[in-house]
């Protein structure tokens, strides 16, 4: 009875709480709801402020496809949704092989020279992508590799902050599962495929949703390396466009939810692996 | 100190483990280090890219950028942003942290995804949704109108002061969730009991939030600092895709600048785009540095 007093006591202190939790959650998700219930619209309704599902849906659908095709030299709307996929795939595969090689080999085979090295590389996390954008733009175009897949994913495969996630995470691989492996004649490698790549899932998908996410998200980058309409991604095509002077809203809004549905799909599917992974390298 | 922890790791053993790493420090060297030195050099030379040449004098491309009124606007503009709008993003982020680490809270994790959710989409998606929200024919003209706060359309990104809101308003809106998460994650380190002898010592809410959950939480408030400055010192998207830099370039970024002069309409001039990414770096190191700073001294 006191019990059941005391719990309506706390609620009811917590009111204010939920009135606040309540408005800022409609302040985030507002937006969002009003991007899909524009895609739905014409742009006339959206202009007047219709905040409700439409029929315009696949009108504007349609009009989306034959403003891709029109960016010319051979772009079309799965051409973007191709390559934003494919670059954001293979940037991620690449990205956390090759960062949990060096997270496990700086953390259990650390030794001062590597502990260095680690030091060394963590400043490259100051480095602002403005600043390097030309000469690797250069050194993309020197190598035959603009508007190309390796043009795309290369410099972002080898980042500090994931080399720090997965070094961070490998604490908790026990160092005694080594001893045992290599006293059963397995070799460094073999450990690091066969022992370790299966215990650190959880790592391994948290770091792929971060990675996913921001490879299909980026924007500067690409925008330099893909001269070319066919090699563009999603967002470069929204973003291109809302640059004309009349816009259609309701079409706008549509390619703005076929940028937005892979990641919020992951987003919903994986929102622990993806809180896993923004926060994973604080521990 | 030294002593790798596995014990008895052969000299063959720390061999496979430079292997390991090698890949991807010397991608980190390619892909980031080389880059950097190589737009330092570059920030010394002028002349289109096909040609370039050391300019004369040498520092040319500092002193026409201390000079350029658009730089030093877009200079200005970064800070704005930092000052005004880091910190309440931060503190709505830490709020709405603790708000949600209370254990009598229901409904919790659908307050989180919703807090959360604005994460999901890119940020040049983002930039367009506020844009046409806030177009002169937009929905924000339409309510406000409604409720006969305005009597006519505003032009929010036709206006200096009103465009620069929308910027701001629409950081806070991306980003306070993606710091939330860093926090909440914080605030569960915390031990519970922390609070239970705070409360017995008759410590309010407020008491227990400043001396016990702000100390607590100073690393991960460091890190949080630090990485909205990194992200505001090099914001584009939001520049390109939301204000298109206007009106008259008083809302652009110092990367939006940077990329116009690279890459942009018109000759480009990677001297001068490198110099004023130089100075990019800098800030980004300068400001790094003392935010370490402040947060060793405190200690």
């Amino acid at each position: 009875m006191t019990d059941k007093k005391n719990k309506s006591a706390i609620q009811r202190r917590l009111i204010p709480s939920y009135i606040f939790l309540t408005l800022f959650s409609l302040f985030s998700v507002f937006p969002l709801y009003w991007m899909i219930t524009a895609a739905t619209n014409t742009t006339v309704d959206v202009a007047r402020g219709k905040i409700w599902f439409g029929d315009q849906a696949l009108i504007n659908f349609q009009n989306l496809v034959k403003t891709a095709a029109a960016q010319g030299q051979g772009a079309s709307l799965q051409g973007f949704m191709w390559n934003s996929f494919l670059y954001a795939t293979v940037q991620t595969l690449l990205c956390i092989f090759i960062c949990s090689l060096a997270g496990y080999g700086f953390e259990l085979y650390h030794d001062k020279g590597k502990d260095a090295l680690f030091a060394v590389l963590l400043m490259a996390m100051m480095i602002p992508g403005v600043a390097t954008m030309i000469p690797m733009f250069q050194m993309m175009s020197k190598l035959h590799f603009l508007n190309k897949v390796w043009g795309f994913v290369l410099p972002a495969i080898s980042t500090p902050f994931m080399i720090m996630m997965f070094r961070q995470n490998s604490r908790n691989f026990p160092p005694d599962i080594m001893e045992a492996a290599r006293i059963d004649g397995l070799s460094e490698w073999a450990i690091f495929f066969r022992m370790y790549m299966p215990i650190m899932k959880s790592t391994y998908a948290a770091a792929a949703v971060i990675t996913f996410m921001n490879a299909w998200n980026s924007y500067l980058w690409p925008r330099v390396v893909l001269t070319e309409n066919k090699a563009k991604t999603m967002p470069i095509l929204i973003s291109n466009m809302s640059s004309g002077y009349t816009v259609d809203y309701g079409m706008l809004m549509m390619g703005v939810l076929f940028c937005s549905i892979p990641t919020m799909i992951i987003f919903f599917v994986l929102q622990k692996q993806f809180a896993e992974g923004i926060t994973g390298s604080v521990k | 100190m030294s002593k790798p922890k596995t014990g008895s790791v052969t000299r063959k053993q720390q061999g496979a483990g430079w292997a390991f790493l090698a890949v991807a420090s010397i991608m980190i060297f390619i892909f980031s280090f080389y880059p950097m030195v190589a737009a330092f050099v570059m920030s010394f030379k002028t002349g289109s890219a096909a040609a370039m040449r050391w300019a004369d004098p040498i520092t040319f491309n500092y002193v026409r950028m201390f000079a350029d009124k658009t730089f030093m606007t877009s200079v200005r503009n970064t800070f704005v942003y930092l000052i005004i709008q880091v910190p309440i993003m931060l503190v709505l982020a830490i709020l709405l942290a603790q708000l949600l680490n209370n254990k009598d809270l229901k409904f919790k994790g659908l307050f989180r995804t919703c807090v959360f959710l604005p994460c999901a989409i890119s940020l040049v998606s983002y930039a367009l949704i506020f844009k046409y929200l806030f177009a002169t024919q937009g929905l924000v003209n339409t309510v406000l109108m409604d409720l006969h706060i305005i009597h006519e359309n505003v032009n929010w990104l036709g206006q200096t002061g009103t465009a620069r809101f929308v910027i701001i308003f629409a950081l806070v809106w991306r980003w306070t969730g993606y710091n939330m998460v860093f926090f909440l994650a914080g605030l569960q380190n915390i031990e519970y009991s922390v609070y239970e002898a705070a409360k017995i010592d008759g410590a309010n809410g407020w008491k227990t939030f400043w001396h016990i959950t702000v100390p607590l939480l100073r690393p991960v408030i460091i890190m949080t600092f630090i990485m909205s400055i990194n992200g505001t010192l090099q914001l584009f998207d939001e520049s390109v895709n939301l204000t298109q830099g206007g009106p008259a370039f008083t809302t652009i970024t110092m990367s939006h600048y940077i990329y116009n002069n690279a890459f942009g309409v018109g000759v480009p001039n990677f001297g001068y785009a490198s110099a004023m990414s130089f100075f990019v770096f800098i800030l980004v190191a300068i400001l790094a540095f003392i935010n370490l700073k402040v947060g060793d001294t405190r200690d």
